[in-house]
């Protein structure tokens, strides 16, 4: 039905876009769940799952009884799912999706005889050329000559129709599970002591690391959850400057926090988890003096950044825009890289660079003389103008004045600043006409 | 154990393991002129509501790649990240703007941690929130020149706990290590050889 039908027939309808990341975790998660009636699990689509029991209905009192089990279970999650059991995963995919149910060992093609054959998986242009031809069943095909059938429609079908009457072999492709960067300990007493937690820490680090070098990867974030007697958790969180798989590292950074943690009557279990990693090849460590020298600083970004955040810990990029504020970026040291400054343009630019701030009685242009933070200055030399033109492809505020000339003007007094006229101001915005403004100092 | 480091011969070498300050209006330029002086990272703790960044393209060759800017918020925060990076021993410079006079114990801790992680620290200061811990204080203004092509700066060392105390205008252009001292006749206004 198409959402113009559904409205007209009920006006009050409440629809929602559909969410297709987040249907596909929770598949995924059912994924997971599933893998509680057999090894080998599946994804079947966007909507099913398909796993291979071979050997397991026993263990649930048989085929029905797992089945019922499975059914029962769904049910009281909430989740209204049909399930079938056939012995190829062609049969099984198109009763599930045609009514469910169990198709006996040896009876395939009675048991999925009565479905449409658009139940076969084939694609729409093949279901229209066989209903044209007035083969609307399974069974009806089932006796046909395989031959002509190929060649009248496609070697698609007769794939499908081996694959679902098990002629043709067809695993179930579970695919491998992500591996879980998570270790626990429970202890058998309750401990209180911030060097107990932190010897707790390093047998927990020790595990956790050596499970992120077997897959080689390294954490960017940790968690330390801390279970008390109470039932109370706490949870110390800890990022990292780079992927780091050294317990040593990572313990001295969690020092700090630990330390603040209240312990109330005790703790009883740890939980230590890498939930943010990044691959990490295996590196030589601790060799050359420029291997500790970077160790030592992400070391320092990583405790600075604990402390006052990763987003303050920066670091200057260059940036391909002639407009001196988007000239360079500040980036997080902790997620970018240095990069080699392009070379330095003829034109001389200044050290420090400050949002524009006027200048009052300035005369002539350039200025002979102006006052700038409450200061007379006497231009002594004049460089300029450079006209910088504003990008017209991005509305920046601080551009709408239009155009702008730059003059490098030394004063007599000392400082050479970098300022700038707004030449395409209109003389009523600014009664006084001086749109002269300082934007930087040079060495 | 105290180690101490031999006076620099060159007069506008800081002293390495110890915090150094700087005021006046060309304290920034100063700064830089250090950097390019020192071999290794960078760190440039600047206090988030400061306006003025350091520009990528006019900071002299090399620098750029090596700094790391850092804006805290408050003055704990400031302190505690100088502090941080003046303990980490591959930082060559540590380049900080405090807001308000340090305390003596303040600027202490922060010569103690310069000491440990043998790394030079240097403050801009505003004029006259100057911290008796420091080891030199410079004032620092930049001069006009009467060539067209020289960039002056008067950097005069107002206070050192190791040596004599001096008045130099030089010419830097901000842009590669090299510098050319100016000679200029003056009169001593420093007793001789006394150190304040």
């Amino acid at each position: 039905m198409s959402l113009a039908d559904a409205r007209a027939i009920c006006p009050d309808l409440a629809t929602r876009p559909a969410d297709l990341a987040r249907e596909a975790a929770a598949l995924a998660n059912l994924r997971r769940w599933a893998g509680r009636y057999a090894p080998m699990v599946a994804t079947d689509g966007v909507d099913g799952l398909m796993a291979d029991i071979s050997g397991v209905p026993h263990l649930f009192g048989g085929e029905s009884g797992l089945r019922d089990d499975l059914q029962a279970r769904l049910e009281k999650m909430g989740l209204h799912a049909t399930s079938a059991i056939a012995g190829t995963r062609g049969a099984a995919h198109a009763l599930a999706r045609h009514g469910g149910g169990i198709v006996a060992d040896g009876r395939l093609a009675q048991g999925i005889g009565h479905l449409p054959v658009t139940a076969l998986r084939v694609d729409h242009d093949t279901a229209e050329a066989l209903a044209r031809v007035g083969l609307a069943r399974i069974a009806d095909l089932v006796h046909l000559p395989r031959a002509p059938l190929a060649r009248r429609f496609g070697a698609g079908l007769v794939l499908r129709l081996d694959q679902a009457l098990g002629a043709q072999a067809e695993p179930v492709a579970a695919e491998q599970d992500a591996p879980h960067f998570g270790v626990r300990m429970t202890l058998p007493e309750p401990i209180g002591k911030q060097e107990d937690v932190m010897a707790g820490l390093s047998r927990l680090l020790e595990r956790l690391c050596a499970k992120l070098a077997q897959h080689r990867m390294g954490a960017r974030r940790v968690r330390l959850e801390l279970r008390r007697v109470d039932r109370g958790t706490a949870q110390v969180e800890i990022g990292l400057a780079r992927p780091m798989r050294d317990p040593a590292r990572i313990a001295a950074l969690f020092a700090k926090d630990v330390e603040g943690v209240d312990s109330g009557f005790g703790l009883d279990e740890l939980r230590l988890s890498a939930p943010v990693t990044e691959p990490l090849a295996p590196e030589q460590i601790g060799g050359s003096p420029t291997t500790r020298h970077d160790d030592a600083l992400a070391d320092l970004l990583s405790s600075v950044g604990n402390r006052i955040g990763f987003d303050r810990v920066l670091r200057l990029l260059p940036a391909a825009s002639l407009i001196p504020e988007r000239s360079f970026l500040l980036a997080p040291a902790a997620y970018s890289t240095p990069e080699p400054i392009p070379h330095r343009t003829r034109v001389a630019r200044p050290i420090i660079l400050f949002p524009p701030e006027p200048v009052t009685a300035a005369s002539g242009t350039p200025p002979a003389s102006f006052r700038w933070r409450r200061m007379r200055f006497t231009t002594l030399r004049a460089t300029g103008p450079e006209r910088i033109t504003p990008e017209w492809w991005f509305d920046d505020p601080a551009w709408r004045s239009g155009l702008r000339d730059y003059w490098r003007i030394e004063t007599q007094e000392g400082p050479r600043l970098w300022l700038f006229q707004t030449p395409q101001t209109p003389s009523w915005a600014s009664p006084e006409a001086q749109n002269w403004y300082v934007q930087g100092e040079f060495a | 154990m105290l180690l101490r480091d031999a006076t620099p011969s060159d007069p506008l070498t800081l002293l390495r393991a110890r915090v150094h300050e700087a005021e006046g209006r060309g304290r920034r330029a100063f700064a830089l002129f250090q950097a390019v002086r020192h071999q290794g990272p960078l760190v440039w703790v600047l206090p988030s509501h400061v306006p003025e960044l350091p520009m990528l393209r006019g900071l002299p060759e090399g620098v750029g790649e090596r700094l790391h800017v850092i804006r805290p918020e408050g003055e704990v925060d400031l302190l505690w990240c100088v502090e941080e990076a003046l303990r980490s021993a591959p930082i060559a410079l540590v380049i900080a703007e405090p807001d308000k006079p340090l305390s003596l114990t303040a600027g202490r801790r922060l010569q103690l941690a310069a000491e440990a992680g043998r790394t030079t620290g240097l403050l801009l200061i505003r004029a006259g929130a100057g911290s008796n811990a420091t080891e030199t204080r410079w004032n620092c203004e930049p001069a006009a020149s009467a060539a067209a092509d020289s960039t002056l700066h008067r950097w005069s060392l107002n206070k050192n706990k190791r040596g004599t105390i001096g008045i130099w205008t030089l010419n830097w252009n901000g842009a590669s290590p090299a510098v050319h001292m100016v000679s200029e006749a003056r009169q001593r206004h420093e007793p001789q050889g006394s150190p304040r």
